[in-house]
């Protein structure tokens, strides 16, 4: 197994979030009833001309400049020509040898080890979604809905410069996040706003020549993509130990079943004739223009990981952690700017607060509690008015109630006790109710000290302060 | 011009004549008399394809053309009424808009009137790849009137309609004109929008006028150019009054007369005489005639069929059966797309369909394609050159008068030919007209053209004008 080594490509395409569609005014917005976000022109009518929408445009360039493209001066759109009923006008409007985007690249760091690695993009260019056939509960036919189609699309290719299933699965959480940063794109990969297709060979180690690639398709999820990938690796593997050839094909993921399998296979290889869009007059894009986007951009992903490492004393794994989501980054700054320990932040927002947001199946943007108020709950734990054991038991309430932390802990009554007498008495108590335990301490047992801590605790509903209540312990067993 | 309309069947009145009496007495013993002649001769001619008065009543319309009533190609989209580009793949289909031109017909005014017969999918020099049948010369019905827009230059010609619009992509309008006798103007490529105007060949259609006369050329260019938000190839240029260069003096213009249109082979002697006397007329009136050379004239019609084809087989691959038009029901989609696009097309649209899927073909597209569109270069500079020494180019618009139905029905290349005069004028995007300058000895019209630069329609017109009045031809009808 270790004597190959995978090559593999990623070609993303990812929604463009605007208001219309690519070519005309229609809506975009999901969910909507079947063909009811149409009209004759992304219907592909006879006589209708499509018209560029220059927010389309606007985002392409953001994309573009944010993964160090050269974009193109010269827009020009082709036509690429194929049969399906999904595809009103039968061609596509495409962009073939004059993508908006040239070159480029992004840096994938591997689970925020520090160690980056180049991915070259290829090209990252424009072009209309195709409407969406379907065929459940139809008899003797298929019906169409073209709500998608001219929904602006931005395909991201990537050179075959990743290595593992891992890298692909970092690609694509780094650029997600990159294009969520740029508020470009939903990236809601339920709603197909970002889809994804994975090119892969093997080759033996040390081979420069690259081996004959699949192409996989049906990768609904960052997850499936490293399954897919991961299977194929195998397969393939497999396939030349065993002195057969790799077919190059297109291949289907079956998530249930784990498996790749071939599509079925097209009558022959497509011959798209592309040719330039006639309908659409190439045009200049001034560098004026340009410059005037690249004034707009904002901070990216990995230049925030930079800052969250530098300015707030995290790991760099805490920091992508908490940057891969552009809401979960704001969530957390706004927490330490509410005056929040920024590592306690960190490890709360990490810990507690996603596990919550995951059980109650919510995002991070429908969080029920304020920043500034998980902030206060911060400030409560450090400034020892509440345990961090009781403020595990504060949080879920904060969830529920949306109130905030203080109102919880005064109306419980939940405050610490770090009045030495208080803690001193209920500790007098314990060691009284457990002399078994006083004997092992002093037969050295340093465990029993733990238990009647804990003893402590359970008396005062865990308000003591445990570091306290240790203290006191020690001195009373004489230590 | 007849000033006198008591005196004459109100069909036969030009556009500008109808306006006025419609402004004075309304359009109804108008259109009556316009009814009554689409019912007597049209079985004749067969230039009508769809036409219900008592469906489509003038509206109660306002503006510069008050009711007047305009034909249409049947190529142009008018919202609720079929529109089929003369195609059996589109029978049925009703346009749920209206084209950027019929909208802007409304709100001048216009009457919505007929739709008019073409060559299916104005692929044809002849109009005689309709489905609805071959539409015939008003001159002599057993010639053609020329096409693609023959059935809007006949009805013209033969007072079924008052003014009517065609689509042009290499002599559509000009060339069915110069045969049947009328005036058809193509407008500079973005002079008037494509929105609407089913394609053929994105980069060269465009649509203008069929007139009686010059000046209602001019009156409808007024309400139909201009850029259309909706077509992108549509171009943000000031519209001029274009009536205002009738009757301008032609004195001092240049006029060049390309040798390579006079000397081309397949020149009917009598065709070049009738031109060379327009040409003779304006230089009496002032005019300066210089001849000059358009080299690449020679490689236009190939190039033409190989870029205007490509174009026109992706543009056509919509007709599938999927959503509109006819669908030849099959038990799998391939199957059925086979099979309706057979059924549904006729044999020229295929031919095109065929060459042009192969022209863009992988590993023939840099050959056909890609050299096709340097060659169209080069025609255009040729144009670039001339008009930097003359304002206007005259020469025959046709190489022949009409032809007789059937006669280059089964040669294609003898009828790509036949275009040969009007397709520089769309490879590079000129504006161009054809005006009628006289008779065969068959009696059959000979067609003038004039060409100008790129939305220099104004001096087309001056110059159109003048010739117009000095021949006479508009007073001349067809016998029917």
């Amino acid at each position: 197994m270790n004597d190959y080594e995978p090559v593999i490509g990623l070609e993303v395409h990812t929604q463009l979030a605007t208001e219309s569609k690519l070519f005309c005014s229609c809506s975009t917005k999901f969910g909507a009833d079947a063909n009811r976000n149409t009209c004759p022109v992304c219907l592909g009518w006879p006589g209708a001309l499509p018209v560029l929408n220059s927010k389309a445009l606007e985002y392409s360039i953001r994309v573009g400049l944010a993964l160090g493209c050269e974009v193109t001066d010269r827009l020009k759109f082709d036509r690429k020509n194929y049969f399906y009923p999904d595809l009103p006008k039968a061609y596509q409007i495409s962009q073939y040898d004059m993508p908006v985007n040239k070159g480029g690249y992004i840096e994938v760091e591997s689970k925020g080890s520090g160690e980056k690695r180049r991915i070259e993009i290829t090209r990252a260019h424009l072009e209309e979604d195709a409407g969406k056939l379907l065929h459940e509960g139809v008899v003797g036919g298929s019906l169409v809905d073209y709500n998608r189609a001219g929904i602006p699309l931005l395909e991201i290719v990537s050179e075959p410069d990743i290595r593992s299933p891992e890298e692909a699965y970092e690609y694509l959480v780094t650029l997600k996040a990159i294009l969520q940063y740029l508020e470009v794109s939903d990236c809601n990969m339920e709603e197909g706003s970002l889809r994804c297709d994975a090119n892969i060979s093997v080759r033996k180690r040390g081979e420069t020549k690259l081996g004959t690639k699949a192409e996989i398709k049906n990768l609904n999820s960052f997850k499936m993509v490293q399954k897919a990938l991961q299977y194929e690796i195998e397969r393939q593997i497999n396939s030349l130990e065993n002195h057969e050839s790799v077919v190059q094909e297109t291949r289907l993921w079956n998530d249930e079943k784990g498996q790749t399998f071939p599509m079925r296979s097209k009558e022959d290889a497509h011959d798209y004739r592309y040719f330039p869009e006639p309908d659409l007059v190439p045009f200049t894009i001034s560098r004026s223009r340009v410059e005037e986007i690249r004034k707009t951009l904002p901070e990216l992903p990995g230049q925030r990981v930079e800052r969250f490492t530098q300015d707030f004393g995290l790991s760099r794994y805490d920091a992508h952690v908490l940057v891969q989501d552009k809401t979960l980054a704001h969530y957390y700054e706004s927490c330490v700017q509410a005056k929040a320990n920024a590592k306690l932040a960190s490890n709360w927002i990490q810990s507690e607060l996603l596990a919550l947001l995951r059980t109650r199946k919510l995002d991070i943007r429908d969080c029920p509690v304020k920043a500034k108020d998980l902030a206060g709950l911060i400030r409560l734990i450090e400034e020892g008015t509440i345990s961090g054991k009781i403020a595990k038991e504060i949080l879920p309430e904060m969830f529920e109630s949306g109130k905030s932390a203080e109102e919880i802990v005064e109306k419980k009554g939940l405050v610490q006790v770090s009045d030495p007498k208080l803690i001193e008495e209920v500790a007098e108590r314990v060691l009284q109710a457990n002399p078994k335990s006083v004997e092992n301490f002093k037969a050295g047992k340093k465990q029993a000290l733990g238990f009647l801590v804990g003893q402590i605790m359970k008396e005062t509903q865990g308000k003591a302060n445990p570091k306290l209540a240790n203290e006191i312990l020690e001195k009373k067993l004489g230590h | 011009m007849a000033e006198n309309t008591a005196n004459q069947n109100l069909f036969q009145l030009t556009l500008r004549e109808a306006r006025d009496l419609i402004k004075k007495e309304g359009s109804e013993a108008l259109l009556k008399s316009l009814n009554a002649r689409i019912e007597s001769v049209n079985p004749k001619i067969n230039a009508v394809v769809r036409f219900d008065p008592a469906k489509y009543n003038p509206g109660k319309g306002s503006g510069p053309l008050a009711n007047v009533p305009i034909s249409f190609k049947d190529n142009i989209c008018i919202h609720g009424r079929e529109t089929t580009c003369a195609s059996k793949i589109l029978a049925g289909h009703v346009p749920p808009y209206d084209a950027t031109v019929v909208d802007k017909l409304k709100r001048a005014g216009a009457h919505i009137y007929a739709q008019c017969n073409m060559d299916e999918f104005a692929f044809g020099s002849s109009c005689e790849t309709s489905t609805y049948g071959p539409t015939r010369n008003p001159w002599n019905t057993e010639y053609v009137p020329g096409g693609s827009s023959g059935g809007s230059a006949a009805a013209v010609a033969s007072d079924m309609a008052i003014a009517a619009l065609g689509s042009d992509t290499g002599g559509s309008i000009r060339q069915p004109a110069a045969l049947c006798g009328v005036v058809g103007l193509k407008p500079t490529y973005g002079r008037v929008s494509r929105y609407g105007l089913i394609a053929f060949g994105s980069s060269f259609d465009q649509i203008g006028p069929l007139t009686k006369t010059v000046e209602d050329s001019a009156l409808l260019l007024n309400v139909l150019a201009g850029h259309d938000e909706r077509d992108s190839t549509s171009l943000e240029q000031p519209v001029p009054d274009y009536t205002e260069s009738l009757g301008r003096d032609v004195k001092g213009m240049r006029i060049g007369l390309p040798k390579e249109y006079f000397d081309a082979e397949g020149i009917d002697p009598e065709v070049e005489k009738s031109v060379r006397a327009g040409a003779d007329l304006l230089k009496k009136k002032g005019a300066e005639l210089v001849t000059v050379s358009l080299p690449h004239t020679e490689y236009a019609v190939a190039v033409y069929y190989i870029v205007a084809v490509a174009e026109a087989s992706s543009n056509l691959g919509r007709f599938d059966g999927v959503q509109y038009g006819a669908r030849t029901k099959a038990q799998d989609l391939k199957t059925m797309y086979l099979e309706t696009r057979d059924a549904g097309f006729g044999e020229e649209a295929k031919r095109r369909i065929l060459l042009g899927t192969f022209v863009l073909s992988a590993g023939y597209y840099d050959a056909y394609y890609l050299q096709g569109q340097k060659v169209r270069t080069l025609v255009r500079e040729d144009f670039e050159a001339a008009f930097k020494e003359v304002d206007l180019l005259l020469g025959p618009t046709s190489p022949t008068a009409a032809f007789k139905i059937g006669e280059k029905a089964q040669d294609p290349l003898a009828m790509y030919l036949s275009d040969i005069l009007t397709i520089p004028a769309n490879l590079s995007g000129i504006p161009a007209i054809s005006i009628p300058c006289g008779l065969t000895s068959r009696g059959l019209p000979i067609g003038l053209q004039l060409m100008a630069a790129p939305f220099d329609e104004a001096k087309i017109f001056t110059a159109a004008y003048a010739l117009e009045q000095e021949i006479g031809m508009y007073k001349q009808r067809p016998k029917l």
